[in-house]
């Protein structure tokens, strides 16, 4: 770019573009204007798809683009702020896939002086990229075939002599295609909708970053720093006085402290069993919850944080005679629930899973899945050749299978939908925990809730934990507790939120699935899905933000955050406008790829008491409210009013929208 | 030397407390931009975190002296069967590493406890440490009267070590009169 020097603030204005085709590599300035449009994280990505990556492209293809974008705050010192997003067209859903993780890369790859890394083309061979600030290569990864994530993040620290790198890489999952591969990193991973296997199908191992030389500068430093220190005083305060009312993990900050609390009996009496299907009440007992809690407590050698971060959300698991990893969230009972096993169990299986990296939610799904196909003769002895008869060696067994894509593991690998496609003779009917071809969270429910039944449908995260948060799950018992609880609600966009809450009973007139009515729940779950897509445009936490209740980050302190720190111009309307924009640019960009309302829809059994027509009238109250029409596609006027006309002209010439009607 | 009154301020590290967030770098990078907190860094750092989370390491370490020449041996730590790499526990900006040095001119970092004008409560890396890792605690002792070396001097005699004095007498001299090269 020419012209007068502009300097950037929180961001770096620079990309990194890798070809791993041609094995080009290139810095790229980017354009100021794009900030003011889109911030940055999500919204840029999902940018750069739209321009760049045409419906026709296949997940598998190498005009497929990975991106790893960072969020306008990683590396300010705004708490938290440590996001990095990771965005393709997922192999499973066939639509554009973002899965964010934490720990150290978007801030590492910021101060080696980038904002975006932008990955195109397939290599020949497997090979990783090493990036230390301003030099940037591409190396020979042969000898890490095969190796395992954790495993070769460290062995490349070693050759390459930098113990302080971080390195994100795939493991056997990824190398192999399957289409629930995540990318595992330090403490996290982005696990969703098989980013991994499009790493994989590129030939890159891994990623590896140091950066040293570039400042992140703020445009106002003084006001910056008072409000972080406002946000870190919040945390401070939240963690010391948990929410009343409200079960353990949601009643302080973080993502659910898997890690730190041993008390299970709401998951494990709540959320389901086996392939998601059943619940076990009275399943927590003294027992239990003795060897639970010795087991937790002699595996976990210490409590993590993400870069810089106070909450401490993930762990470090030590099992005596296996290798350390690191773990956090629910991945600690995924396994351990779908197999009908024990904590023990789920501990030492999800070490092998992490070194082959796939994703916690759907991995320990399709296998009881298959164990369901077998019971029900689907899949037959023939199928499980060679296979332990004991239930552990049974996922074990089907574990490595998968990842390796040997016998009945290479249809599995394909996720629970294509699987049962694949094998037929009916089992498409036990691939019954889906929504746009994707495992969803194990839990099935009695009475509909309109406001989750909005949320399940019209997620683009695929994950419900990345819509749900600021409104309270279920409505309290006692007025005198609902009034305690709105008293300090300072994060509701305005009052009218706190008196859908106020109005809420748990029976009765002002009760699900008629209460709160078709206007509120479109608004309540705007407000939560706008927190989300903020946090994913700026890279803040949703652990500290969007996820749980009363976060110290919401609509009123974001602008000034944003304003100091990026120095530009932003009130809670302004940023209001930029999440829709960047939430419409992502639904833009699947309505392209054919995704349509028939497809939002969450699983048939996901809550007994169904309410058809209700349904229906959410679905229309809502598209509306989004100013999409009664298919589920953003309007023309919609789109001209958000700056998307780009888009309208696109639908236009697509016919995706017809000429002169919305 | 006369007996004065000095304060000491020490930072209490427990590294069992360590969560690995880094924060502490961070904020001491921000804190020492210029103007303040107008821009980080944590390479800038005068506290730099030691973080094996698979060997379960975490050692926050502090910029001490300046050392011009590396030691004549190196010391290897293992506590707890935890085994440290060479130099770990030291706390010199030494040229056998690039640990405590501005990344891009080279020069030396050292804690200063964030020393400024009006005093702050507690060190900025101690504040954003909310797991109490590190905390601060200040007492008066009866020293020896000291010279204190300053940053300045502490540069200084990086330069002088680097280029001799004749050539740094001789830039300096021609710097200040504008001289051109
Ligand atoms: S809240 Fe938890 S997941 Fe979020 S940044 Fe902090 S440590 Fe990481
Ligand atoms: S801020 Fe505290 S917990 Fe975080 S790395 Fe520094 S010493 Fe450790
Ligand atoms: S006391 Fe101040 S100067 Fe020293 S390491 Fe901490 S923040 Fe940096």
């Amino acid at each position: 770019m020419t012209g007068v020097f502009k300097m950037r603030y929180a961001e770096v204005g620079y990309n990194l573009e890798v070809d791993l085709t041609s094995g080009n590599i290139e810095r790229v300035e980017t354009d100021p204007k794009q900030t003011e449009l889109y911030l940055g994280g999500l919204g840029i990505s999902s940018k750069l798809m739209w321009d760049r990556v045409p419906p026709e492209t296949e997940p598998f293809s190498p005009d497929n683009l990975l991106i790893f974008s960072t969020g306008l705050l990683c590396s300010t010192p705004a708490p938290g702020a440590n996001r990095t997003i990771v965005t393709t067209i997922s192999p499973q859903t066939r639509l554009m896939a973002f899965s964010m993780m934490g720990g150290f890369f978007a801030p590492e790859l910021k101060y080696a002086g980038y904002d975006h890394l932008i990955i195109r083309g397939k290599s020949e061979g497997l090979v990783y990229l090493w990036i230390n600030n301003d030099k940037v290569e591409l190396r020979d990864a042969s000898h890490l075939q095969g190796k395992g994530a954790v495993e070769t993040q460290e062995l490349i620290k070693q050759e390459l002599g930098e113990p302080k790198a971080h390195v994100a890489a795939i493991g056997l999952a990824g190398e192999n295609r399957v289409f629930f591969a995540s990318i595992e990193q330090g403490r996290s991973s982005a696990s969703r909708q098989g980013i991994g296997a499009v790493m994989g199908d590129k030939r890159l191992k891994a990623i590896a970053i140091r950066g040293t030389r570039s400042d992140i500068s703020i445009a106002h430093p003084q006001e910056f720093i008072e409000l972080c220190d406002e946000v870190m005083q919040f945390i401070e305060h939240r963690q010391a006085n948990p929410i009343p009312g409200v079960m353990p993990i949601l009643a302080i900050l973080g993502s659910p402290q898997e890690m730190l609390h041993v008390d299970e009996k709401w998951h494990t009496e709540s959320f389901v069993w086996g392939n998601a299907r059943e619940r076990i009440k009275g399943y927590w007992t003294k027992d239990i919850e003795k060897k639970w809690k010795e087991t937790q407590e002699s595996v976990r050698t210490r409590l993590i944080s993400c870069y810089n971060c106070p909450i401490k959300c993930g762990a470090v698991i030590s099992v005596p005679g296996i290798a350390s990893y690191m773990m956090k969230c629910f991945s600690k009972l995924t396994y351990t629930m779908a197999a009908y096993s024990d904590l023990d169990f789920g501990f030492r299986i999800a070490q092998r899973a992490t070194e082959y990296g796939i994703d916690g939610f759907s991995g320990p799904q399709v296998m009881a899945f298959a164990v369901e196909l077998r019971e029900a003769g689907i899949l037959t002895d023939k199928d499980f050749e060679g296979c332990p008869s004991d239930n552990e060696g049974i996922f074990y067994w089907l574990l490595d299978r998968i990842v390796r894509r040997e016998g009945i593991g290479d249809a599995l690998a394909d996720g629970t939908y294509w699987a049962a496609k694949k094998i037929g003779k009916g089992a498409e009917e036990f691939a019954h925990n889906t929504i746009k071809k994707h495992e969803q969270v194990p839990i099935k429910l009695g009475m509909l809730n309109p406001i989750y039944f909005l949320m399940y449908a019209t997620g683009e995260k695929i994950n419900i934990t990345q819509i749900e948060g600021q409104f309270p799950q279920a409505p309290f018992a006692t007025m005198e507790d609902k009034q305690e609880f709105v008293k300090d609600w300072i994060q509701v966009p305005d009052e009218k939120y706190k008196e859908y809450f106020l109005k809420w009973e748990p029976r009765g007139e002002f009760s699900m699935p008629f209460y709160p009515g078709i206007e509120a729940c479109c608004e309540i779950v705007d407000w939560m899905e706008r927190m989300h897509y903020i946090d994913d445009s700026l890279g803040i936490c949703a652990g500290l933000s969007s996820f749980p209740l009363k976060p110290p980050y919401h609509i009123h302190n974001y602008p000034k955050f944003i304003h100091a720190g990026a120095g530009l111009e932003m009130d809670s309307a302004g940023l209001t406008k930029i999440a829709k924009r960047n939430r419409n640019l992502v639904r833009a960009n699947n309505i392209r790829r054919g995704m349509r309302r028939a497809d939002e829809k969450p699983p048939e059994n996901h809550w007994r008491r169904r309410f058809p027509e209700l349904e229906e009238k959410l679905l229309d109250g809502y598209y509306k409210f989004k100013g999409w029409n009664r298919d589920g596609i953003p309007t023309k006027e919609s789109l001209q009013d958000l700056d998307l006309a780009y888009v309208a002209k696109d639908f236009e010439e697509r016919g995706i929208l017809k000429n002169g009607q919305s | 030397m006369a007996k004065v009154k000095k304060t000491i301020k020490t930072i209490t590290v427990d590294v069992d407390k360590c969560n690995g967030c880094r924060a502490c770098e961070m904020i001491c990078s921000a804190f020492h931009a210029e103007p303040k907190y107008s821009s980080n860094n944590p390479e800038r750092s005068r506290i730099r975190l030691i973080r094996l989370p698979l060997q379960d390491i975490y050692l926050p370490v502090y910029a001490g002296e300046y050392a011009e020449a590396e030691c004549a041996g190196r010391n290897k730590y293992i506590i707890d069967g935890k085994e440290y790499s060479e130099c770990d526990f030291c706390r010199a900006s030494c040229p056998s590493r690039d640990l405590f040095k501005e990344p891009d001119s080279g020069l030396p970092l050292k804690c200063d406890m964030c020393e400024s004008e009006p005093p702050l409560e507690e060190p900025l890396c101690v504040k954003w440490c909310i797991n109490e890792a590190l905390v601060y605690e200040e007492r008066e002792e009866e020293v020896e009267e000291q010279v204190e070396i300053e940053d300045l001097e502490r540069s200084l005699k990086v330069l002088l070590d680097d280029f001799g004095e004749e050539k740094l007498i001789g830039t300096l001299a021609r710097l200040t009169q504008g001289e051109p090269r």
